[in-house]
């Protein structure tokens, strides 16, 4: 049997649009440092390190070793990690593995990205096939906006539904220092934002951003001993679904499943855990929303209502700060996104808040909270945090 | 700009051809050929599930089977669903703009089971809706490419 794991400490850049002024290691050292003084540690307490982005963003191949100064892996175990949106996520999960096996007990985990240092969209229709869909596809941005039509034809939902996600999470990020965008956004301002690809406009869109995000990942042997609390990881999964940008449309089109691989994921973490309903038991959730419409779409997929039931509920209130779920106090993916850190820092505000230390955004009285990933052609990854030391590892 | 930022250097990669090439397979090939000689549209049959992929692939993902039995599928199908593109971005096999407004759309042949992505010669959202019938027009001039389809147009 695995061993518990915690997350022990947190450090993150604070989210901009460019770095000039530092290089990719040096904004790598900047998470790394304060994750370290966070744990009142240095780099010699560090039993191994998994890092990643998607490194032909940026066009440099081989981060693990190119950033050895910035991530204090020197001599010591790496592996580099680049799985699309999910990078963040799958960063942690490999983390929570390498300590889980019992083979490691301090492992630093390190997602970073600088996005204006290429093309995003550019960038992205080359992690695609080069037959069938780099000719036609449009980037993120379009291949979401298919998955918004079809959504909207399939529930009957509005463009303005969309808004309201919008809205939430720019305000949540007001509360953030280390969110991107600050803006002010009401409802028209989303709805008369220009189209940047029918039906997804400007403000219902992620912006591209540079930014890094460290966490510790520590034993149950060994995780009391930090100066902070430990945030404890309950469970983990993930599915990934079909190969070509086209497959996900399937699933629309014969019902079977609604975003399968995020209903199979959170699933099987569900059932490990103990989640039987996941509006009542999960205290907040920073998930992984790259533009509005998930915020409709992936609450029913993780089983926080019924198909076509995420409008109302947002609507209402329910997914805002003092609602019965938060989603995203941080602001989300909708307000910072440095592609390879993005999952991490869903992962890194679960901890803040189990831990009591997310200032002006923090949920009171956090006891479980949950944390996505989401890249690619619709694949997932979910993670569950709880104040509580689990009862058990769990794979 | 801030003096501070005037001094801040950024390298550029230049005007650089970095070549690669990429193989389409036996069965990939065998659609693209069919394209550019015949103008028709191939996909291959999963012997367990029954399901017809185009464009054809070696193996049916949900039984994990060796795909082999190649089915002649139509060249008319319907919207499952699309988007109209309306920011600008560089395509990054030409290096060149791609020209934009353009709508690209999920489209399921008749007689296959997986939707191809492809453009639809429409670009007014009030115009396209999901189910839409669709037809492949083709290119004059055609090369072994998935553009050798121009568009699909509405029906």
């Amino acid at each position: 049997m695995g061993k518990r794991v915690a997350v022990t400490a947190v450090g993150m850049t604070r989210q901009r649009s460019a770095r000039p002024d530092v290089s990719g290691q040096e904004l790598i050292g900047e998470a790394v440092r304060m994750a370290l003084d966070d744990a009142g540690m240095t780099r010699k307490d560090i039993d191994a390190i998994v890092i990643g982005n998607m490194d032909h963003f940026e066009g440099i191949n081989y981060v693990d070793t190119w950033s050895v100064d910035g991530s204090g892996a020197l001599m010591k175990p790496i592996m580099k990690l680049t799985t699309g949106g999910t990078t963040g996520t799958t960063i942690a999960m490999a983390a929570y593995y390498h300590v889980a096996s019992g083979l490691f007990d301090r492992v630093l985990a390190i997602g970073w990205e600088k996005n204006s240092e290429s093309d995003t969209t550019g960038a992205i229709i080359t992690a695609f096939d080069p037959f069938w869909d780099r000719p036609i596809f449009a980037g993120a941005v379009a291949g979401l906006a298919m998955e918004a039509t079809a959504y909207m034809k399939e529930t009957g939902a509005t463009e303005e539904d969309a808004a309201y996600v919008a809205v939430r999470e720019r305000t949540h990020a007001l509360n953030n220092p280390y969110a991107h965008l600050h803006l002010n956004m009401t409802i028209a301002d989303v709805m008369n934002s220009p189209y940047l690809s029918w039906p997804v406009k400007m403000g219902d869109m992620c912006p591209r951003t540079d930014g890094a995000c460290a966490l510790i990942f520590a034993s149950e042997d060994v995780a009391d001993g930090f100066p902070r609390k430990p945030a404890w990881i309950h469970g983990v999964a993930d599915r990934h679904l079909w190969a070509y940008t086209s497959d996900p449309y399937l699933d629309f089109k014969t019902g079977e499943a609604w975003f399968p691989a995020m209903q199979k994921s959170s699933q099987d973490v569900y059932r490990r855990v103990g989640i039987t309903d996941p509006l009542e038991q999960f205290d907040v959730a920073e998930l992984y929303l790259p533009y509005s419409f998930a915020g409709l779409r992936y609450m029913e997929s993780l089983g926080f209502c019924e198909k076509g039931g995420a409008p109302a509920l947002t609507r209402a209130g329910t997914f805002d700060m003092g609602g019965k779920c938060p989603v995203n106090p941080s602001g989300g993916v909708m307000s910072s996104n440095a592609i390879g850190a993005t999952g991490l820092i869903r992962v890194a505000e679960c901890a803040w808040q189990i831990q009591g230390r997310a200032g002006d955004r923090q949920v009171p009285d956090v006891e479980l909270a949950l944390a996505t990933g989401f890249g690619g052609c619709f694949w997932s990854d979910v993670l569950v945090l709880g104040k509580e030391k689990p009862e058990k590892a769990r794979g | 700009m801030s003096e501070e930022k005037k001094d801040l250097i950024t390298l550029e990669s230049g005007e650089m051809a970095q070549p690669f090439a990429w193989s389409a397979g036996t069965y990939g090939s065998k659609f693209l050929t069919e394209l550019r000689d015949n103008k028709k549209f191939v996909g291959v049959k999963c012997p367990q599930c029954g399901k017809v992929y185009v464009p054809p692939r070696r193996v049916c993902g949900p039984c994990f089977v060796e795909l082999t039995e190649l089915v002649p599928v139509s060249d008319e199908g319907e919207i499952v669903t699309w988007t109209v593109v309306s920011f600008g971005f560089v395509d990054p096999a030409t290096g060149k703009q791609k020209p934009v407004p353009y709508c690209y759309a999920a489209i399921m042949l008749d007689g296959a089971d997986t939707v191809l992505l492809h453009f639809v010669d429409e670009t007014d959202p009030e115009k396209i809706q999901i189910g839409a019938r669709v037809k492949a027009v083709f290119e004059e001039e055609r090369t072994g490419s998935l553009l050798d389809i121009k568009h699909f147009e509405m029906v």
